[in-house]
């Protein structure tokens, strides 16, 4: 399963599980976990907008921490939830960058069936892996 | 044995057993603890709390400058850096640090009560409109957006710089509301020189919303049984049937992008620059004397006043609505306020430690308030009393209304915030549907609106522990003193 959310790891908060065999494709089920952290069904999120996204860290933790974080920026300030994710990720001179688009829409009450507010990710326990099969990230957010 | 740092104890430790509610963590438990841990509990609370809430409060301990004890209230459990209920103390002029993860993302989230003169039996047949009106004027859930208009400016020099104040200014509220309410509803420490653009854009739309998560706004009522302390309830306006408000809100996106950002900013210089080694990195602190650490201070300033305004314009929303359903005037209704305050902030305060009074940064992470007569903190009106504290409980178990006890000061002035939750969330799901929680609950007199019937699932009572043991165990240690119980009759759910 590309991402999954895991039990009894936090009592108040939200934790998951994301797998990926290339980091964007890592990134992209993170991100998904965010959006259906807030939303029951992603296929009732439609296309209508393309958000640019960008962004750089230091190490792939930080990328990919900013960028979840983005994503609930964007949920804040410009009521944007989003379920398609495409993104390039490369390492230049030191530095991780990102970009790439991501496309949802508004959100709507009556049509999305609307579950948690995120807050924040945190970043206890907050872990992103290479693994045998590609790449792993556990998340806890705040709820 | 020393568990070796950040390690989770499988099995419960030992502790060391000070009376029937104080409980020890020696500094043997763990490697680099500066002090002991203190737990305030039963036995049978103890027994119910998760492992990590031992590790999480023992790495608290390790953090410099803290006093006497890393203090976990009754309703503990694990979070993210402090445990959730978790209270500690730091000399700022002993190299002291301040830690966002010891305050929570939701900055000066809190609770306020108010009072109206109806009686159970005249609010009974208006509860499902009531409850259907406010979930309407007081937006709940994901991306809420509340009705006040206000430019990114107005938020950013008015609004987060002048907390209630601003409110107040603009209509939403009464003069009195002011004395009312902690800080009397106004960070002074803001400043706004501090925060994001990014904070900005986040919150400032979002005044006069519930949230979501354990967010609530509750109808309730004052069951005669249920008045611990006479003399004290009639004092603040409390009468056997009444009908009362209560509500438990924070400083939404503002506050939570707030913590984030300073969260990021520790973490790139808390070694590096001031050589602070932490177990945990949602313990990122940095000296509350340092550039750094004045930043986060200032800028929480401004989600606390950002949460004052929140729950003042939700208040006006409130006051509205009974108006409008009753035909009356908010005042012919008296709909005064009994008090508001926070349960997730770091306030500096003077405490008398091994005989000395210290200045300190008091971190507060789901963690109430709770000040002993005759302290500054207290407004006047109550001063003589002790502090109103207010512990929301679940939906369906009812909520405290207390007073500062005579044993406050031994908690750095500090009691619990709620009930405390004992299953995750995903647990709870699996146990009940929303849909026939919320049945069951209306059958049982509880009428309650949810923006999502998966998030009311998450917050039923089974939960959560029980309030009544809680309450009970901050009494006992004389921290905090209840004065009424209050149990719900309708209630909008975040």
């Amino acid at each position: 399963m590309p991402y999954r959310f895991l039990e009894d790891v936090a009592i108040a908060d939200v934790a998951f599980e994301a797998e990926g065999r290339v980091l964007p494709e890592l990134f992209k089920e993170a991100a998904l976990a965010v959006t259906n952290t807030m939303v029951q069904d992603l296929s009732r999120i439609e296309h209508k907008v393309a958000k640019r996204i960008k962004g750089a860290a230091e190490n792939i933790e930080m990328l990919l921490f900013h960028f979840l974080q983005d994503l609930i920026f964007y949920k804040d300030a410009d009521l944007l939830l989003f379920s398609d994710f495409q993104l390039t990720i490369v390492q230049r001179e030191g530095e991780w960058h990102l970009h790439g688009t991501a496309y949802g829409e508004e959100i709507s009450p009556d049509r999305h069936q609307l579950l948690v507010d995120v807050k924040a990710v945190s970043l206890h326990k907050y872990q992103v892996q290479k693994t045998a099969k590609g790449w792993r990230a556990v998340v806890i957010l705040d709820v | 044995m020393p568990t070796s740092a950040g390690k989770i104890e499988s099995r419960k430790p030992e502790f060391i057993k000070i009376s029937d509610v104080i409980w020890d963590l020696p500094r043997s438990f763990k490697h680099g603890m500066r002090v002991p841990a203190r737990i305030v509990a039963t036995r049978k609370l103890i027994d119910a709390m998760d492992l990590q809430v031992y590790d999480q409060i023992s790495n608290v301990a390790t953090l410099p400058g803290i006093q006497k004890f890393a203090f976990c209230m009754p309703d503990g459990h694990s979070g993210y850096g402090f445990p959730i209920g978790g209270v500690a103390a730091f000399d700022v002029n002993e190299g002291g640090v301040i830690s966002p993860g010891g305050i929570g993302f939701d900055i000066n989230c809190g609770m306020r009560l108010a009072l109206t003169n109806l009686t159970r039996d005249e609010v009974m047949p208006h509860v499902k409109t009531l409850v259907d009106k406010l979930f309407h004027r007081v937006p709940a859930g994901v991306g809420s957006r509340g009705f006040v208009r206000l430019s990114k400016e107005e938020f950013r020099d008015e609004v987060a710089m002048e907390g209630s104040e601003w409110a107040i200014r603009k209509g939403y509220g009464w003069k009195e509301d002011l004395e009312r309410t902690e800080l009397s509803g106004r960070a002074d420490w803001a400043d706004n020189a501090t925060i994001s653009p990014r904070s900005v854009e986040r919150g400032f739309n979002q005044i006069g919303t519930l949230g979501s998560g354990n967010h609530y706004l509750e109808i309730q009522w004052v069951k005669p049984e249920n008045i611990m302390d006479e003399k004290l309830a009639a004092r603040w306006g409390i009468f056997p049937d009444q009908v009362v408000i209560m509500f438990h809100c924070g400083s939404r996106g503002f506050g939570h992008q707030i913590a984030t950002d300073y969260l990021t900013l520790f973490l790139s210089v808390m070694e590096r620059k001031y050589g602070i080694k932490i177990l945990d990195r949602e313990l990122a602190s940095a000296p509350f004397l340092s550039p750094e650490g004045q930043d986060y201070y200032k800028a929480m300033g401004c989600a606390v006043n950002m949460s004052f305004a929140n729950r003042q314009v939700i208040l006006h929303r409130v006051r509205e609505v009974f108006s409008e359903q009753f035909n009356k005037s908010p005042e012919e209704l008296g709909m005064h306020m009994v008090f508001d305050i926070a349960h997730n902030r770091g306030t500096f305060e003077k405490h008398e430690v091994d005989g000395k009074i210290k200045e300190l940064i008091v971190h507060r992470k789901g963690a109430t308030g709770c000040y002993h007569p005759g302290r500054e903190e207290i407004p006047e009106l109550y001063r003589a009393d002790g502090s109103p504290v207010i512990i929301g409980g679940s939906m369906e178990t009812g909520s405290y209304l207390l007073v500062g006890g005579p044993n406050a000061k031994d908690t750095f002035c500090s009691t619990a915030h709620g009930s405390g939750r004992t299953m995750s969330r995903a647990k709870a799901k699996r146990m009940v549907r929303g849909s026939e929680l919320l049945k069951k609950l209306e059958e049982r007199g509880i009428y309650v609106k949810s923006a999502s019937y998966s998030g009311a699932a998450e917050e039923a009572g089974f939960a959560y522990k029980d309030i009544d043991d809680v309450v009970e165990a901050a009494s006992q240690a004389g921290i905090s003193l209840p004065v009424v119980k209050l149990v719900p009759l309708g209630n909008v759910k975040g």
